[in-house]
């Protein structure tokens, strides 16, 4: 009887203890007591508010940060053990942790920066001298090229 | 007040949080070096809409840039994130430097050109998504959310100030965006404007010290630049095409 009912028990458990692992871990944002808006509201709707004030953005130079996908990132974005600012392509980013969870595909990144403005502004953004090139052969390999 | 255009009940004035920083502006006006004075442009609050009461433009006077100096393409390239991946036709470029010469009198002018932010802008005219746009201050730039990289704008503008992007970007910066497939130009720094700035271009010209271009309104009367181009005038490349650009220029020939 005992033992059944442990079973029982363990049976029950078992899917919620599988569950909880399978639920996205999203990473606390880093500033901040409360988002824009309530969590509930944000879940269903970010996508929407953002997309809205995009077009006003840039069309129309409406600059507020309120819906402003760079101030999400400032916001979100977190840095892994090492220090790092975490990269959207894994599970630990803040927007992919949920969005593999509910499998739908963000292409945001593809154009937009996934690391916060503060993560520029520390260091020489790595674009110029990226591949060991010095600043002047590419300016000066640029400026042959267009002329 | 509610904003009516979608249901997201966005108040039309939100309130700021005051971590999102939204009251920060540029100070209107900096003096770096003595006697130099970085810009004298008003911020624009971040909630408040563009309107045509502006008309951005750049005068560059041609006299003063000389042939070896380049701090405005390396600015631009620098605060754009503009990158190489070894293929120089390849890469994206939103100014450049030309030198030019008078065939009969060879004297020779040398100056950075760029998008020249017409009234009329060729580009517009013949994108088929209405990517390419003239806001409403005379900034033209490509919403590359609408943009199907079909290039047709790249054939149509004169001054050939446009590039496709033909990479992807490992790390765009947060307010430039590149996305491959997509057409880019020269967007006034756009951002930095709607602050209260002044292009990147201009101002390393200044630091540098040979104060060749001034970044100003035109439809103010009162700028800078408007003053400049009363008292001296300014030519348009190309002024037989009648696209009355935002950026002008002196003593090309
Ligand atoms: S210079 Fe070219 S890209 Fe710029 S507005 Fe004119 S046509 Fe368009
Ligand atoms: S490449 Fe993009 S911006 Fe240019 S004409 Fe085609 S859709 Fe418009």
């Amino acid at each position: 009887m005992r033992q059944g009912l442990i079973a029982l028990l363990i049976g029950l458990l078992l899917p919620l203890a599988a569950w909880s692992g399978v639920l996205p871990q999203i990473p606390e944002a880093r500033k901040g007591e409360s988002c824009v808006r309530p969590t509930d509201e944000m879940r269903k709707n970010h996508m929407k508010y953002i997309l809205h004030q995009r077009d006003e953005t840039v069309h129309e130079g409406y600059r507020n940060p309120q819906f402003s996908l760079v101030e999400c990132i400032n916001c979100h974005a977190t840095k892994d053990d090492k220090g790092e600012w975490v990269s959207v392509k894994t599970e630990k980013h803040f927007c992919n942790s949920c969005h593999t969870y509910a499998a739908v595909k963000i292409d945001c990144f593809q154009c937009h920066a996934d690391k916060p403005e503060e993560a520029y502004k520390q260091a020489n953004h790595p674009l110029i001298l990226r591949e060991g090139l010095s600043e002047d052969t590419i300016r000066n390999t640029l400026m042959e090229a267009r002329q | 007040m509610s904003c009516k255009s979608c249901d997201c009940n966005q108040p039309a004035q939100p309130e700021r949080r005051s971590f999102l920083g939204g009251s920060v502006s540029i100070i209107a006006s900096m003096t770096i070096l003595p006697g130099l004075v970085l810009h004298e442009v008003k911020a624009k609050p971040d909630d408040q809409r563009i309107s045509n009461k502006n008309r951005w433009g750049i005068l560059i006077d041609t006299r003063k840039c000389t042939t070896e100096c380049d701090a405005c393409v390396t600015a631009c390239h620098k605060k754009h994130g503009i990158e190489t991946h070894g293929r120089p036709d390849k890469d994206p470029q939103w100014i450049r430097k030309l030198k030019v010469e008078d065939p009969l009198t060879r004297k020779t002018s040398s100056f950075p050109i760029m998008c020249q932010h017409c009234e009329h802008p060729p580009c517009a005219d013949v994108c088929p998504t209405g990517a390419s746009f003239r806001r409403e201050d005379g900034i033209v730039l490509v919403d590359r959310h609408l943009c199907i990289g079909c290039r047709y704008c790249m054939m149509a503008c004169p001054y050939k100030a446009r590039s496709f992007v033909h990479e992807e970007t490992e790390n765009p910066l947060p307010h430039t965006p590149r996305g491959k497939g997509t057409v880019e130009a020269c967007n006034m720094c756009v951002y930095t404007v709607d602050k209260g700035g002044i292009p990147a271009c201009v101002e390393a010209c200044k630091l540098e010290g040979h104060q060749a271009m001034i970044f100003g309104d035109l439809n103010d009367p009162e700028s800078e630049i408007s003053q400049a181009l009363l008292r001296e005038g300014g030519q348009q490349i190309r002024e037989d095409l009648g696209l009355n650009t935002g950026v002008r220029y002196q003593g090309i020939n």
